[in-house]
């Protein structure tokens, strides 16, 4: 009796196998499961994109359209620009960045650096949680009772900031508590060790490790509130002419641009619309940009 | 100004843990002890209380006396920030401050503590750097990173930047313990040079470091696992390693424990 040789097989198993059929199988599958969501997420983004520059191209490209307002112009006359909606929402968002960035960074540094653990900041941390999941419409109405209902202050754009730096404020203390955390011990401990006390070592050690990320959440923060559309709505009336004055009068902002517009038909009102939309996509855009250079120019370098 | 230190009693603590016990132990001006001892016994732990770097972690704290030159630097009206500066530390892992250059890494000391001027800063970074023997390898990239260094060197230059701010005791925690051979040597002939301007402690796990770099070692040991760690015996480094009073630190030194 003879069995037969297989001469082309190795006489030891290979240690490693190719890829079975099955996993082949589940992986193209995954694979397309996961392609598919994402062209599924795609959808509504460049249908959104593509809605807002095929509508609001047209007017952003005139030169006026930077340069002036809509002071003295019907609603249904052509012509003008966003000029003193442009100025408002940058306004607004400055005053409010201006206000919200120090109380935020200040915050994140006493729960990292300080009250680690203590009920204060376990308190503290907690309500910059629930802070964050406020709308921006309870965010308004409460600087509305409390600015204009008791202190009797008049509706004015910097109203408008104070409702903002209640939503900037919480997005702020997150995003630097989470860069101050990840600065390591070790740097912390050499500056000590050195003799250096700790607001000095917080200052010149522990911030400037962190700052590129810290940079990056604050303006991100502040890209985010500056498109908010109920505090102008209930803290500053619409004026079509340029203001300059946080504390008085009237003042437009992209948002209540876009709002104010909405109710009128005409084509001039849809220009002024979409047009207006077209700018605070940009502009935020803008700001993500300047927060990524930012980050990169302030990251730490080893070459 | 090299300086003599002196334990007493000290009882050190995590909180509710007792990490060390009743450790009573002197080190001579300009002199290197090295402390050896299996790992968690708690030698880093005892280095740590030296400059008062214990209590930065939440809840630790110490017990009984520290004596620098005759002066306890765990009295009552003592700064630990002014300690500090009295007493240097060069850890485990270098860890140089990632957005300074090389050279504001080694006058971080003194420009945070903010005194001098720009030349002075200058010239204390390159005496630091010849001290820690790095000047020769960096000195054409002073303005670069100190990220960008090799690990021994990125070490040499945390030994630069705390010798930097001349400090009279130099607390080392196993410095070599992440460097190759030569960097070792590197480090160790420094250890040499720094006695003689220095008091140094140091930390090691390398028996034959110890018996090269110093002049007296201490032997700590656990009882047992959970129990505090404790100082077995201290005596001048020949003495240590080839008679040695304690049975359990000749069975650590030769190998034979457990
Ligand atoms: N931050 C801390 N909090 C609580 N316990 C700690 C802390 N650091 C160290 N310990 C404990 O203190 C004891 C001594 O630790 P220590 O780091 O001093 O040991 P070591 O002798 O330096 O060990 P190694 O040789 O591994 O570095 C150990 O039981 C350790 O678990
Ligand atoms: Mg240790």
């Amino acid at each position: 009796m003879s069995t037969s040789v297989d001469l082309d097989k190795s006489a030891v198993e290979p240690t490693f196998v190719g890829i079975s059929g099955g996993r082949r199988a589940r992986n193209a599958l995954a694979t397309g499961l996961m392609t598919l969501a994402f062209l599924i997420a795609l959808v509504p983004l460049v249908w959104v994109v593509w809605t807002v520059v095929s509508k609001g191209l047209a007017p952003v490209l005139t030169g006026h359209w930077w340069s002036e307002s809509l002071n003295g112009l019907l609603a249904r006359q052509q012509g003008g620009g966003a000029y003193h909606a442009i100025v408002g929402t940058l306004l607004q968002g400055l005053v409010c960045a201006v206000l919200a960035t120090p109380i935020g960074i200040m915050v994140a540094i006493y729960l990292v650096e300080y009250g680690a653990g203590t009920r204060l900041a376990r308190a503290t941390t907690f309500m910059v949680d629930i802070l964050t999941g406020v709308p921006s419409i309870v965010a308004a109405l409460f600087v509305y009772a409390v600015w204009i209902s008791i202190f009797g202050l008049p509706r004015s754009a910097f109203a408008v900031s104070l409702a903002l730096v209640l939503l900037m404020v919480p997005v702020v203390v997150r995003s630097t508590e989470e860069m101050l955390r990840i600065v390591p011990d070790d740097l912390r401990e050499a500056a000590y060790a050195l003799g250096v006390p700790k607001w000095k070592t917080i200052v010149k050690v522990v911030i400037p490790t962190a700052l590129s990320g810290m940079l990056t959440g604050i303006v991100l923060a502040l890209a985010r509130v500056m498109g908010e559309t109920a505090p102008v709505l209930i803290l500053v009336a619409y004026a079509p002419f340029i203001n300059f004055d946080i504390f008085q009068g009237n003042m437009a902002s992209l948002p209540l641009l876009m709002t104010v517009e909405r109710s009128n038909p005409t084509d001039a009102g849809a220009d002024r619309l979409w047009g207006a939309a077209i700018t605070l996509i940009l502009i935020i855009t803008l700001f993500q940009l300047l927060a990524a250079f930012l980050s990169k120019v302030t990251a730490p370098k080893t070459k | 100004m090299a300086k003599r230190l002196d334990l007493k009693d000290v009882n050190i603590f995590y909180g509710r843990f007792h990490a060390v016990d009743n450790v009573t132990l002197s080190v001579a001006p300009r002199s290197v002890t090295a402390f050896i001892g299996p790992s968690g016994c708690g030698k880093s732990t005892v280095l740590r209380t030296l400059n008062r770097m214990h209590e930065v972690i939440p809840g630790a704290r110490v017990e009984g006396e520290v004596l620098l030159d005759g002066e306890n630097i765990y009295g009552s009206s003592v700064d630990p920030v002014g300690v500090r500066r009295t007493i240097g530390m060069v850890f485990q892992r270098p860890n140089p401050f990632p957005t300074m250059s090389i050279r504001d890494n080694v006058v971080a000391g003194l420009k945070l503590q903010g005194r001098k001027s720009r030349k002075e800063l200058d010239e204390v970074a390159e005496r630091a750097l010849r001290g820690a023997n790095l000047w020769n390898e960096v000195k054409d990239r002073l303005t670069k990173p100190g990220g960008g260094l090799s690990g021994g060197q990125q070490q040499r230059l945390c030994i630069a930047r705390a010798i930097a701010v001349q400090p009279d005791v130099l607390l080392m925690d196993e410095p070599c313990s992440a460097l190759d051979p030569i960097s070792t040597l590197a480090i160790e002939d420094l250890i040499a040079e720094l006695k003689t301007e220095y008091t140094i402690v140091i930390v090691t796990h390398n028996m034959q470091q110890a018996a090269r770099v110093s002049d007296q070692t201490a032997f700590f040991n656990l009882r047992a696992t959970g129990e505090p760690g404790r100082l077995v015996e201290i005596d001048d480094t020949p003495k240590m390693f080839s008679n040695p009073t304690q049975q359990a630190t000749e069975d650590y030194i030769s190998g034979r424990f457990g």
